[in-house]
Formats: structure tokens, sequence, C-alpha cells
């Protein structure tokens, strides 16, 4: 088997039984980075140089015997997480040069277990977005075709650079960071698996900020123990991040494959909402079945809020965006555009800097904050938002874990969705009640649909219960025996 | 709830988002179109329920009120777009 198509797991035993090094598995996921990057835009830049560097240090230590869990793993990072002495964007023109000078906690922590980093992930600008089209460094494309079609697909976003480069095996794990469902959808869309951790589990030290309340990292991969792998390293408390959640972190590999008899598993009537495909319905049914056959009680729930999700996400979320991307004035850091006065330069800088949805969201943002109509619309939202963690709270003392799609449709095309903004917003439909509640969530692939695209189930699980997600999604994971890969991915190109 | 021209280039002006004249028709259409749509949270009752700040899995914590991160002068200057010296540069804005 190609090195770029093994998981994350059988390459640290291949490595530490010597059956490749390090070097030579870096190197056949920077040479598939050079023959494909072209094509799909999955990174908006490549470390090769670095990463073949970091890759003969991961030998040495695995002759010493001191490697840890990731030691010599490539993995891609979303250019969200700032890498100290590497080029960190955003996707947005206001961050093109900007060179951070220090190391994001999450990236910090898999470097100290001996991950190499392959490269910076494209995504939506400023994780704006749910198609990875809003990027200042052109859109991603999506390694999956349809059955005979050549169409351009989109990977979904905002985390579609680190799908993309996941299924394609560009890494062999990617972080990705989730304010609505910027983990989970594109996950779906591209084959792989993509854990939301809850809400203060990772800490968001260094990830530049979208909406605060809600941005939470988690690790994207092709299989569920490799989530678990990454979610350890990733993990954990941190000082430097005030919301981050000072508990234990449990060993979430022991997660994967556990029994789930007596396991109450509850579907919530709301997610059979308008829209959701009928191969997608199919697939979820599929799901209840296999989860019912490992040993798992079904159980009706209902989180009545679940349709007001969306709109109290574009609230909330484009509010804290106003206020956290103040800071890209031009002043300190990023790109400058030169004005008579300081105001000049100040509009004109952000005109500039950002793209159309990065300024409509802070527009929005600032209008539901502004004198007068703060109470109708922030204040509500924040009402709305309790509603919606008080449906989940209430399920969770039914049931253990709940079963929903990822996402109402497959991947789509290029240009296919409409341009209206609400329209593209209903694509985290099934994802944003889950993020308004800090509840952690993952998306499984189970198969694929008629067209021949991968689809994805979702896991919610109570706060701080990754493990009953791993357990679960590694059930899904196993009766579905995935195995599909991408039509475009480096083993192919051989 | 509408959005006049007016409020449209108010909001830019307060968001410090420079847009041309052009720009205002096409901004107005989407923000109405959002602002539209966020609407249905008004058959929601929310009486007497509790803002949400947050997630709620624990409270803030504090820190004592000391500088951490000291003597990194160069690092924290270093993406500044024009500076002189050990200072940020801004352009004139007292006469």
């Amino acid at each position: 088997m190609s090195l770029t198509e093994l998981t994350i797991a059988d390459a640290a035993s291949g490595l530490r039984a010597r059956k490749f090094s390090a070097v030579e598995l870096v190197r056949a996921h920077t040479d598939a980075i050079d023959a494909l990057n072209p094509r799909l835009n999955a990174y908006i830049t490549p470390t090769r140089e670095a990463a073949l560097k970091a890759a003969q240090q991961a030998d040495e230590a695995l002759v010493k015997g001191e490697a840890r869990s990731l030691t010599g793993i490539p993995l891609g990072i979303k250019d969200l997480f700032c890498t100290n002495g590497v080029r960190t964007t955003a996707a947005s023109n206001i961050l093109k040069n900007f060179v951070p000078p220090y190391e994001s906690t999450v990236t910090a922590n898999l470097l100290r277990d001996g991950a190499v980093f392959v490269g910076k992930t494209n995504l939506d600008e400023f994780a704006m977005g749910s198609a990875n089209i809003t990027s200042a460094f052109g859109p991603v494309e999506n390694p999956w075709k349809r059955n005979g079609d050549d169409a351009a697909l989109v990977p979904g976003g905002s985390s579609g650079g680190s799908a993309a480069a996941v299924a394609a095996g560009l890494a062999m794990g990617a972080t990705g960071t989730d304010t609505g469902g910027s983990i989970r959808q594109p996950a779906a869309y591209c084959g792989i698996v993509g854990l939301k951790p809850t809400y203060g589990r990772c800490s968001r030290f260094g990830t530049i900020a979208y909406a605060s309340s809600l941005d939470q990292a988690g690790p994207m991969a092709r299989s569920v123990r490799d989530c678990a792998i990454m979610l350890q390293s990733m993990a954990g408390f941190d000082e430097r991040d005030s919301t981050s959640v000072n508990c234990d972190v449990p060993d979430y590999s022991a997660a994967v494959g556990r029994s789930l008899k007596g396991l109450k598993v509850g579907i919530p009537a709301e997610y059979r909402a308008e829209g959701l495909s009928a191969e997608i319905a199919a697939a979820w049914q599929q799901g209840i079945e296999w989860l019912k056959a490992a040993g798992c009680e079904i159980v009706d729930v209902s989180l009545p809020h679940t349709k007001y999700g969306l709109a109290t996400y574009y609230i909330v979320a484009p509010a804290e965006c106003s206020s956290n991307l103040a800071r890209y004035d031009g002043l300190r850091f990023g790109e400058r555009v030169p004005g008579d006065t300081l105001d000049a330069m100040y509009e004109a800088t952000r005109r500039a800097g950002f793209g159309p949805e990065v300024r409509r969201r802070i527009m929005m943002g600032t209008y539901v904050l502004s004198a007068g109509y703060y109470d109708a619309y922030y204040l509500k939202a924040q009402k709305v938002r309790t509603l919606i963690r008080r449906d989940f709270t209430e399920a969770f003392q039914k049931v253990d874990v709940l079963l929903t799609p990822t996402a109402p449709t497959p991947a789509f095309a290029q240009g296919e969705q409409s341009d209206d903004p609400v329209q593209m917003y209903l694509n985290d439909i099934f994802t944003v009640p889950a993020s308004m509640a800090g509840m952690p969530a993952m998306s499984v692939p189970v198969g694929l649909g008629a067209t021949g695209l991968p689809l994805g189930l979702q896991l919610i699980g109570r706060p701080f219960d990754e493990e009953t997600l791993l357990a679960t999604g590694s059930a899904l994971e196993q009766a579905a025996g995935f195995t599909h890969r991408p039509a475009i991915r480096a083993e192919a190109t051989k | 709830m509408s959005l006049d021209p007016a409020t449209v280039r108010r909001i830019a002006r307060l968001a410090r988002i420079g847009i041309d004249e052009s720009d205002v028709p096409a901004l107005q259409g989407e923000l109405n179109g959002i602002l539209g749509w966020v609407e249905q949270l008004n058959e929601v009752d929310v009486e007497g329920v509790t803002p949400m700040v947050g997630t709620g899995h624990a409270a803030l914590r504090t820190r004592p009120d000391v500088v951490t991160d000291g003597n990194c002068r160069d690092a924290v200057l270093s993406n500044a777009p024009d500076g002189v010296g050990p200072f940020y540069t801004v352009p004139k804005v007292v006469e």
C-alpha cells in the first residue's frame, strides 16, 4: 500500500517497526502536494523544506526510541493557526504577509508530540463560509467527482483545504476549526472523519478568532481512531485561553471500539427538515439500523428550537466577528492602505483587505450591536441560544448521544448554489445547533450517494464526552466499511 | 425592519469599512435579506430567559494583572506595516 493511503495509527506502527522512515513518509506527502496542489489548491503555503528537516529529526528520535504519539506523522495545519515563523493568512489579503512570532497552543501540542507540518491549508476567509469559495487565495477543489462528471465540486467549508488534503492523501490528518460546522460539514463532503470537541476542550490561544464563543479546534482524519490520536495531542488545559476548561483529558483511543451495549441514541425529530435529500435520509436510517445492531437503544427525542439555530448563529457570529476583526486596522500588523487621515486609512485598509463575505458579516455584526438594535437582535439571539442549549441538556437526560445527518445534501459544484447568502448559510443547518450549545460533535462517512459522493452522519454528545462520540463513531465506521477513495488522490497519480 | 441607504452608509462608517456609493444598493439588498430571515426569531417566546454568554461550561478565569510577555518588543513590532524604530506610525491625527 502506498504511504499516502495509510492511517496515522498504521503509519505510527510502521515507523516504529522501521518498515519505512519518517523522511520517506513525509516525502511521499510533499511529493503528492507538489503534484496535486496546483489543481486542488488545498494548501496556501506548503512547507516542504521545513517538513523534510523535521522528518529527519523524527527519524533520529525513532532511532533513539524517543518517539511520541505523532512522531514523523505528516499533518496539514489550517491556515488559521498561528505557526511561529511560518506565514499565517486566514485566507485573507489583510494578513497575506503576516508571519506570527509565536505558536498556537494546539500546534505547539502537536509539535511536542512529534508531528511534522507539511503546510498551511486553505480555508474560507477568516473561516467565514461553507464551501471554501471565499478564500483570497482561490477556491479549493473537492477531490471527489460525481459519477461520469468532471465538474469541480466544493470541499465544504470553512476547513475545506484541510478536508481536501486529508481525502486526497496530501496529509495523514489535519487541524480544522469549527464555528458553526466548519469541521463537520467539509468532513462529510470529502468522505473523512471530523470532530469538533466540546467548547473549551482545545485551547483557542493563537488561533485567529472569528466568533470567540463558538470557535473550537478539532482533528480531521481518515479514521475515527486517527481523530482520537490527534485529539489526544490537541486537547488540554491552557492558562493562556480564559475559556479553556481545566478538566482531565481521558484516553481517547481506549474509547474507539468500546462496546455500545445499552447506549441510548437519540433521534431528533426536528432534523427531518425540509431540503434533506432522500439519499441522506436513507443513510440516516441505515445508521440507526447499524447502531441498533450494535446493541444501542434508539429513542425519539425533540429539540424544538433546532430551526432557530441558524438565525441565532447569523446574529451571534457576526456580532463577535465585528468585534474580533476590529483589530485589522492596518496599524500593528497586516496590509495597510494609506489614507490622509486615520479614519481614511482604516476604511481604505479594511475595504481592500477583506473580501465581500467578511465585509458583509462585519457590517451585520456592527448593525446588530448598534444602539437601538442591540436588544432586538443581539440580546434576543443570546436568549434563544439559551433555549437551544436547554433543548440539548434535556435530551441528554434521556439519551447518551444524538445521531443526525451532517449536511442536508452531498457536495455541490462551484457556482451551483445561488448567490443569495441565506441559501448558502442553509448548508450548516444541522451543524450549527451543537455549536451554539457548545456540545462536542463529529461527522463520520457512512456511504456513497447515487452520484457517487460521500455522505456523512453526525453524532452529538454531552459536554466533555468525546469518548462516546468516538465509540459510537467507530461502530458506524465499522458497520459502514467506508473504504471508498476520491478520484483525485496521491495514489491514483502514480 | 428594513435598512435604508443612509443606514447602510452609517453601518459601514461605524465598521470603518470604506464603501462607494455604487456599493450601497447591493449591500442594502443583502443585509435586508439576512435581517428579514432572522426576523423568524420573533416567533420565539424568550420571556424570562437568561441570555447565554459563552457556553457556560466553566466560569471565566482571571489572572493576576501583571506583564507576562515582556521583553519581546521586536517580535511584537515584526509585522508592523510601517514602523519607525521601536514605534508604530499612523497618519497625522492632530493638525
